[in-house]
């Protein structure tokens, strides 16, 4: 290779490497900001914010679902597995709210430790399979439970 | 040994030169535009009427077919981009110069769409158009990667310096591809993570996997078709005072 394209092409792989650093850098540094939404964990070790809103993420509780009659407002518990909060919300559920689903919650959390949700939105997991795959999986997993 | 013009090395060489290679892409190009129309047809086929509804989501899972292989490329295409325009900076090869800004637009289409679509499915599924997560917000920055290089090229009106110029910034913001595709890991977002593209088994159904993979050949062959064209297009305007181009301009007109 010729010593001015050698030149170049040191130039260009120390850009690359320079900018690197620099992004990674400042993602580490801005590591907490990008996080969308706390975990039930995190606001149980008090590392949420206290008087300003927040997105609370995590697994709806299967059985924890709780409408009252006449009205939009519906309570349910939001878990990590270690921990859970409860949330209050009065609205329309995206289509995949259910229990066992994942759900990120924006609102803010109240002196009884209830989190008012102004806003809830579903988390969609990678899967993707047809309904009978589904059926034939509960079907074994029922009959492996047996 | 030197009197021997017709190596395989000199044969290469040769593609690398402007009036070669617009010959060679006006040669390829219709086999490459059957082979995309084929496989569009045959991928949409597969993923509107054959492939089965999903186990959640209903019918609507089936805009991957179009998110998925136009967010594939966004990425697929940038990575060229950069890989052309490094080269351009290197070795001050001209086709990599015309690569590197037919690529842009094309890139920047592609882009657009993952972001059109991603929101028209967020709506009924999240219960959003938009958040600020980490993959819809890098997503985005990508958009403006490409749009800002795109004006940046348009702004300088020297074709060699306003290559140059753009190819920095091209090299520049590669960064953002690793942080766009591990952004699901690295941090907590609403966008789900990799079904198809990780060390794992694919959780995707077969039946489903198969039109999505079909979708993602007929998108390259789509950008190969587009990105030949519009290189023959810089080559002609860029070579618009040579000799070659003056002879295939009155050759055609008579």
């Amino acid at each position: 290779m010729k010593p001015r394209r050698k030149q170049r092409l040191v130039l260009v792989s120390l850009l690359i490497a320079g900018v690197a650093v620099a992004a990674g850098l400042a993602l580490l540094a801005l590591q907490e900001n990008i996080n969308l939404f706390f975990s039930p964990s995190q606001v149980a070790a008090g590392d949420a914010p206290s008087n300003t809103p927040f997105r609370l993420g995590g697994m709806v509780v299967d059985g924890s679902v709780r409408r009252s009659d006449g009205s939009l407002e519906i309570q349910f518990d939001l878990t990590d597995t270690a921990n859970s909060v409860t949330v209050a919300y009065t609205g329309i559920l995206p289509d995949l709210f259910r229990e066992g689903q994942g759900i990120v919650a924006q609102g803010s959390l109240g002196t009884d430790g209830t989190f008012s949700a102004t806003q809830v939105l579903a988390k969609h997991d990678e899967t993707y399979m047809p309904p009978e795959v589904t059926e034939a999986l509960e079907k074994a997993k029922a009959m492996g439970v047996q | 040994m030197s009197q021997n013009p017709d190596t395989w090395l000199t044969r290469f060489h040769r593609l690398g030169s402007p009036p070669s290679f617009y010959r060679l892409a006006g040669i390829l190009m219709p086999f490459i535009g059957i082979i995309c129309i084929a496989l569009f047809a045959s991928g949409l086929f597969g993923g509107l009427v054959l492939a089965p509804a999903d186990y959640q989501q209903g019918e609507s899972y089936r805009i991957i077919y179009i998110h998925v292989p136009s967010a594939w490329m966004s990425m697929f295409v940038y990575a060229l981009l950069a890989t052309a325009s490094a080269i351009s900076l290197i070795w001050r090869m001209k086709l990599a110069e015309a690569v590197a800004r037919a690529s842009a637009p094309v890139g920047a289409a592609y882009t657009f769409l993952a972001l059109v679509t991603g929101s028209l499915w967020g709506k009924p599924m999240w219960g959003t158009w938009w958040v600020w997560d980490a993959r819809l917000t890098s997503e985005l920055i990508l958009l403006f990667l490409y749009l800002g290089y795109m004006a940046l090229v348009a702004a300088i009106d020297d074709r060699r310096s306003a290559s140059r110029a753009g190819a920095v910034l091209a090299i520049v913001g590669v960064v953002n591809l690793p942080i766009i595709h591990f952004s699901v890991e690295w941090w907590n977002t609403l966008h789900q993570g990799p079904t198809v593209t990780k060390f794992d088994q694919p959780s995707i159904a077969i039946s489903m996997l198969i039109p999505l993979l079909l979708m993602a050949g007929a998108f390259k062959f789509h950008y190969l078709y587009t990105m030949l064209a519009r290189v023959r297009v810089e080559i002609l305007d860029s070579e618009r005072r040579t000799a070659w181009v003056n002879t295939l301009v009155t050759s055609k007109a008579s």
